[in-house]
C-alpha cells in the first residue's frame, strides 16, 4: 500500500524482543536477525530501543564502501551489500551512524535490514512490525501516526556537524524538531 | 516408588531441556520450497490466545505467517508466539512411552504394556485404600476438550474425588471473587473496551512481560487520551509511560485498595445510585474502609498519602475507568481479598458492565479460562457449575450416563493433593501438563511427595522435571497436533485447529485417556472418535450453566473469528460484554460488595529474615519453562535466573551488580546472580521463576495458601541476602541483555 512509513518510537518499547525473533524468520535470511535492540541501561530503567535500518537519504555506508557494493534502490530502500562485490571489510559497520551493518561470518557480506522488501512490494508490512506487541515498530501513514500521538515524528538527524536525513522516522517528544547526538548541543557552557 | 533416577544428569543428556536453534529441515531449506499450507490457528502459550498462522510442510510444522485478520492481536505476536513452532521436531520430543527398568532407569516401553501397567497400578490401589486413593492432575494447557476429559475420566472411570489442575496457580483467586462479588468467574469485558476506558488502573500485571499484546491496547487507550496508574513493587516496562506509579510494598495490596475506597467515598466520588439499584453490602464496605485514611494507608504500603489521594480521585473521578489485574495480588495468602478489595472500589465507582468501565482479570494461561471451566476443578463440573448442586450433578450425571449418588464430591486442590500424599492418604498419582515439581512452592516438599507415591504416571510431550520421577510416562501431542478449543483472557471461544498429526510413537492425549479408560472397563463412557464429539458432548454438559456453550460450534467460531459465552442457542451472538443494564449472575441480580480485610502474610520479614522476595515472570519463558527452556532463541534472551535487588539494598550487603548472592528463607536457600536495578522497592527482591533444581525460586517459597481459593503465597516471603562465590552448573559469564547478545558471532580468519 502507498503512503506508509516506518516508524520507531522507543517510548513505547517493551523490550520483548519480538522484533528480532521474527526477524530471523525471513526467507532472505532465515536464522539471522537484521534489528537491534538496545537497553540503554538497565541499572537505570527498563527503556529499550529496537533499531532497524534508518535508510538514509545519502548511506553514509555507501559512502565509506571501497568496493561500491551497498546500492539504494528508487524507492529509497538502502540493500544489504551485493554479494559479488562486496569484501567484509566492516567499513560500513563502523561508519553508520545508527550501528545497522552486520558483517555476517557465514555469509561473508554485510547484511542489514531491507524494511522487508519482500513484503513490502506485495502490500503486507514489514516483519518486525507486523508482529511488535507494542507499537514500537509501525509501518502506518504519516496522518495515522500524527492523529493520536503526544509524541512527533522526525527523520533528521545530527551527529555532531553531519545532519542526516533518513526514510524511516523516530518518535520524538513534541517540542524537539530534529534529533541531536551532540552532547555539546546540550551543556550550559555553550549556550553561556 | 516415584525417586528419579539416580543420574538426572543422564536424563538432562537424553530427554533435555536442549536448545533448539534451528526450525524442521534447517534454516536454508525455508527459502527453497514454499509451504504446502497455513493454518489458521492460535498460539499455544498465554491467555491471550493470539491468532496465529502455522507454516506446514510434509506434516512438519516448519514456520509462522501472522494472522493479520485475528481481531484480539492483529498479526501481533511476543517472542514466545513467534518461536513456538520449533517444538514441533525438537530433538528432546518423547517418541513412545517410557517405563522404568529393574535399575530403575527409564525404559522405552510398549504402548500396550505402558497402558496396562498404568490401569492395573491404579486400579490395585484403589482396591487396596479406596477410590479416592489416586488423583489427577490436569493443566490450563490443555484444550477445553481434553480438559472436560479429564474431568470426567477422574469421576467416571476412576471414580475418584481428587482432580485439580495447574490453574490452581494461576486464576482461582480472582475466579473465586468474581463468583462473590458477581456470581460468575470470568473478565466481565472484551479486551476492546480497554481504549475507551478514561483511565485505567493495573495492578499486579506485568503486562509488557506476561501480556505482551495487552501493551497495545494500554497504549491505545492513552492516545484516545487516556490516564494509566500502575501498581506495583517493581517499575515494570509499562511503568514508563504511566501517569501515576503506586510501589507498593509487596502483601499490602487489600489496604492500598482500602486506602483508595477510603478516599473515593470521603470526596463523594461514589456513584448512590447504581450502588442502590445494583449492589448489595455497600454499608459494610463503607464501614471497613473508614479508618484507612492516606495516612495509614501510606505507612503500611509504602506509598506517599499524596499519592493515595491522586490516585484515587483520577480513578473515581473518571466517566469510564477500568482496573485491571493479575497474579500479582492473586498469588497471595489473601489473593481473594486483594481482588474483592479491587472490585469494591470498581463497584462503588460503578466502573462496572459499561462499555470502557469494568474490572478485568488477565487470565495466564493459555486455556486459563476455558480449563477452569468444564470439570478439571476439585469443586466444578462443566458450564462452570458447583459440584455441591443438587441440580447440577444431576444435569451432568444425566449426560454422561451415570446416576448422581454415583457422581464424587468435591476433592482436594492442587496443593491439598501434595499434602494429602505426605500423609499417606493418596497413593497414586497420573498428571498432565503439569510440572509442579518447578511451579509448586516449596520444591523440597514437593519432591518427597513425589518419592512417597506408590505409582506416578505422567503424560506429555517432553519430559519435565516432575516426568523424573514418574513410574510410567506416555508420550503425548502438542497443541498443534490436536483439534480443539480455547477460551482467551477476554471470554473468546476460539478454534485451535489441528496441523500436522503427533509424530510417529506419541499419541493424542485424548486418545490416551480414552484408552486407559477401556483397559478401566468404562469403555463405554468413552466412545469418542476425535475432539469434535468430545466438544458436542461438552456442549450438552455445559448447557444451561453459567458458562453455557451450546450454541458454540467450530465452524461458528471460525465464521465470527470466535464466541464470546454464555451462549446458549446456536442462534445466539454470544456475549462480549456480561452484566449489561447492571444484572449480575446472583439469584437476586445484583453485585455483592464483601468486606476485605488486611493480615499479614503466611511468612511474615522478621530481623532473621528482613526482605520480601517476591517471584514473577520474564517475557521469553512461559510456566514452568518446559517448552521454553527447550526453544534456543528464547533461552538466548533469558537463559537464567537473575535476582532484581535495588543499588541501595545491594550496597548495603556489598552487592555489584553480577555479583553472586546466597538467597535464604526458612525453607531453604539458593544461589544466584544479581542485576542491580533501580526498578525495585529497596526491601524486595525478585526472582523468575521458570526454572529447575538449584535454579529454581520454588525452593524459597513457603506453602500458606488462601483460605477460600487455595491459590499458594508465590508473591510474599521474607528472605535474607548475603555476598557468596559462583555455585557450579551455572553459565560463566553473565549476559547483558540487549544488542550485544545478537551480534554475530567473530570468528579469527587468518588470511595467508
Amino acid at each position: 500500500m502507498f503512503g506508509r512509513q516506518f516508524f520507531i518510537d522507543p517510548s513505547r518499547c517493551i523490550g520483548c524482543e519480538s522484533c528480532v525473533n521474527a526477524c530471523a524468520e525471513c526467507d532472505n535470511h532465515r536464522g539471522e536477525s537484521m534489528i537491534h535492540l538496545d537497553f540503554i541501561d538497565r541499572r537505570q530503567t527498563t527503556a529499550t530501543v529496537p533499531f532497524v535500518c534508518m535508510h538514509c537519504d545519502d548511506p553514509t555506508c555507501a559512502q565509506v564502501c571501497p568496493a561500491d557494493a551497498i546500492k539504494k534502490t528508487d524507492d529509497g530502500i538502502v540493500q544489504s551489500s551485493l554479494k559479488p562485490r562486496c569484501i567484509a571489510c566492516s567499513n560500513c559497520v563502523l561508519a553508520c551512524p545508527f550501528g545497522i551493518p552486520k558483517v555476517m561470518v557465514r555469509q561473508e557480506q554485510m547484511m542489514k535490514c531491507d524494511m522487508c522488501y519482500d513484503r513490502t512490494s506485495v502490500g503486507k508490512k514489514p516483519m518486525c512490525a507486523t508482529v511488535c506487541p507494542s507499537q514500537a515498530l509501525s509501518y502506518v501513514s504519516l496522518e495515522e501516526i500524527t492523529r493520536g500521538r503526544r509524541e512527533k515524528p522526525t527523520n533528521v538527524f545530527y551527529f555532531g556537524k553531519q545532519r542526516v536525513t533518513t526514510k524511516v522516522y523516530m518518535m520524538v517528544p513534541g517540542t524537539v524538531d530534529a534529533m541531536s547526538v551532540d552532547v555539546v548541543d546540550y551543556i550550559w557552557e555553550d549556550k553561556a | 516408588m516415584a525417586k528419579a533416577p539416580l543420574h538426572p544428569e543422564s536424563l538432562v543428556e537424553r530427554y533435555g531441556p536442549n536448545p533448539n536453534y534451528t526450525p524442521s529441515g534447517g534454516w536454508q531449506k525455508g527459502s527453497e520450497a514454499p509451504p504446502d499450507h497455513l493454518v489458521k490457528t492460535h498460539c499455544c502459550f498465554c491467555g491471550q490466545q493470539c491468532g496465529i498462522q502455522l507454516k506446514v510442510r510434509d506434516n512438519r510444522v516448519v514456520g509462522f505467517e501472522p494472522w493479520d485478520e485475528f481481531p484480539f492481536n492483529q498479526g501481533k505476536l511476543c517472542p514466545k508466539g513467534v518461536k513456538r513452532y520449533m517444538q514441533n521436531e525438537h530433538p528432546d520430543r518423547l517418541l513412545g512411552p517410557l517405563m522404568r527398568a529393574s535399575n530403575g532407569d527409564f525404559r522405552a516401553a510398549p504402548w500396550d504394556e505402558a497402558l496396562d501397567f498404568t490401569a492395573k497400578s491404579l486400579r490395585a490401589i484403589q482396591e487396596k485404600h479406596g477410590k479416592d486413593a489416586v488423583a489427577i492432575y490436569g493443566g490450563a494447557s490443555l484444550t477445553s476438550e481434553k480438559s472436560y476429559l479429564l474431568g470426567k475420566f477422574a469421576r467416571v472411570a476412576l471414580g475418584t474425588r481428587h482432580i485439580d489442575y495447574n490453574g490452581r496457580l494461576c486464576m482461582v483467586s480472582a475466579g473465586t471473587a468474581y463468583k462473590m462479588a458477581f456470581g460468575v468467574d470470568r473478565s466481565p469485558n472484551p479486551w476492546s473496551d480497554i481504549p475507551k476506558a478514561q483511565v485505567v488502573l493495573v495492578t499486579g500485571a506485568n503486562v509488557a512481560e506476561c501480556a505482551p499484546i495487552t501493551t497495545d491496547y494500554l497504549w491505545r487507550m492513552r492516545d484516545n487520551g487516556g490516564k494509566l496508574i500502575v501498581i506495583d513493587p517493581r517499575m515494570t516496562p509499562i511503568t514508563r509511560n504511566a501517569d501515576m506509579y503506586l510501589p507498593v510494598r509487596p502483601g499490602t495490596d487489600v489496604a492500598l485498595m482500602m486506602g483508595l475506597l477510603h478516599v473515593v467515598i470521603r470526596d463523594g466520588l461514589t456513584r448512590p445510585q447504581f450502588i442502590a439499584d445494583h449492589t448489595v453490602g455497600f454499608a459494610e464496605v463503607e464501614a471497613s474502609v473508614r479508618e484507612w485514611n492516606p495516612r495509614q494507608t501510606a505507612e503500611l504500603t509504602g506509598v506517599p498519602p499524596e499519592v493515595i489521594e491522586k490516585a484515587a480521585r483520577l480513578f473515581g473521578g473518571a466517566e469510564r475507568a477500568i482496573a485491571l489485574h493479575a497474579r500479582g495480588i492473586e498469588h497471595q495468602s489473601k489473593g481473594v481479598e486483594n481482588v474483592l478489595s479491587l472490585i469494591n472500589l470498581c463497584l462503588a465507582t460503578g466502573n462496572i458492565a459499561r462499555e470502557g468501565a469494568g474490572c478485568m482479570m488477565i487470565t495466564g494461561q493459555g486455556n486459563g479460562q476455558g480449563g477452569r471451566e468444564h470439570g478439571q476443578k476439585c469443586d466444578q463440573l462443566p458450564g462452570q457449575r458447583s459440584i455441591s448442586d443438587p441440580a447440577a450433578r444431576e444435569h451432568v450425571a444425566k449426560v454422561w450416563g451415570i446416576t448422581p449418588e454415583e457422581m464424587p464430591q468435591a476433592g482436594l486442590s492442587a496443593m491439598e493433593i501434595m499434602e494429602a500424599i505426605h500423609r499417606g492418604e493418596i497413593k497414586g498419582l497420573l498428571s498432565i501438563c503439569f510440572n509442579p515439581l518447578v511451579s509448586l512452592p516449596d520444591s523440597t516438599y514437593i519432591r518427597e511427595a513425589l518419592e512417597k507415591l506408590e505409582f506416578f504416571g505422567v503424560v506429555d510431550f517432553f519430559l519435565s522435571e516432575t516426568a523424573h520421577h514418574a513410574d510410567v510416562v506416555l508420550a503425548g501431542s502438542l497443541q498443534e497436533e490436536e483439534e480443539g478449543i480455547t477460551c482467551t483472557a477476554e471470554g473468546r471461544v476460539v478454534h485451535i485447529q489441528q496441523a500436522v498429526t503427533p509424530p510417529e510413537g506419541a499419541r493424542n492425549d485424548w486418545a490416551i485417556y480414552c484408552d486407559l479408560a477401556k483397559r478401566l472397563g468404562k469403555e463405554k463412557f468413552f466412545p469418542y472418535k476425535a475432539p469434535r464429539e468430545i466438544f458436542d458432548e461438552l456442549r450438552e454438559a455445559s448447557r444451561g450453566g453459567p458458562a453455557d456453550y451450546y450454541g458454540i460450534t467450530y465452524e461458528k467460531i471460525d465464521r465470527n473469528l470466535g464466541v464470546f459465552w454464555p451462549c446458549p442457542t446456536e442462534d445466539h451472538p454470544g456475549t462480549p460484554r456480561l452484566f449489561e443494564g447492571g444484572q449480575f449472575f446472583h439469584k437476586d441480580g445484583k453485585a455483592k460488595f464483601i468486606v476485605a480485610e488486611y493480615r499479614a502474610s503466611g511468612d511474615p520479614v522478621t530481623e532473621e529474615h528482613p526482605i520480601y522476595l517476591t517471584t514473577g515472570r520474564v517475557v521469553s519463558h512461559y510456566l514452568s519453562g518446559t517448552q521454553t527452556r527447550r526453544i534456543g532463541a528464547l533461552v538466548d534472551q533469558y537463559p537464567e535466573p537473575r535476582l532484581e535487588i535495588h543499588p541501595r539494598l545491594a550496597e548495603a550487603h556489598g552487592i555489584a551488580n553480577e555479583d553472586w548472592v546466597k538467597v535464604t528463607t526458612k525453607r531453604h536457600q539458593m544461589t544466584i546472580q544479581a542485576l542491580v536495578v533501580k526498578t525495585i522497592r529497596p526491601d524486595t527482591v525478585f526472582i523468575p521463576y521458570h526454572w529447575a533444581g538449584l535454579k529454581s525460586a520454588n525452593q524459597l517459597t513457603h506453602r500458606t495458601l488462601d483460605p477460600r481459593s487455595k491459590i499458594p503465597e508465590f508473591k510474599v516471603s521474607a528472605c535474607r541476602i548475603e555476598k557468596t562465590v559462583a555455585p557450579p552448573g551455572w553459565s560463566k559469564t553473565a549476559k547483558t541483555p540487549g544488542r550485544s547478545q545478537h551480534a554475530p558471532k567473530r570468528e579469527l580468519r587468518v588470511i595467508q
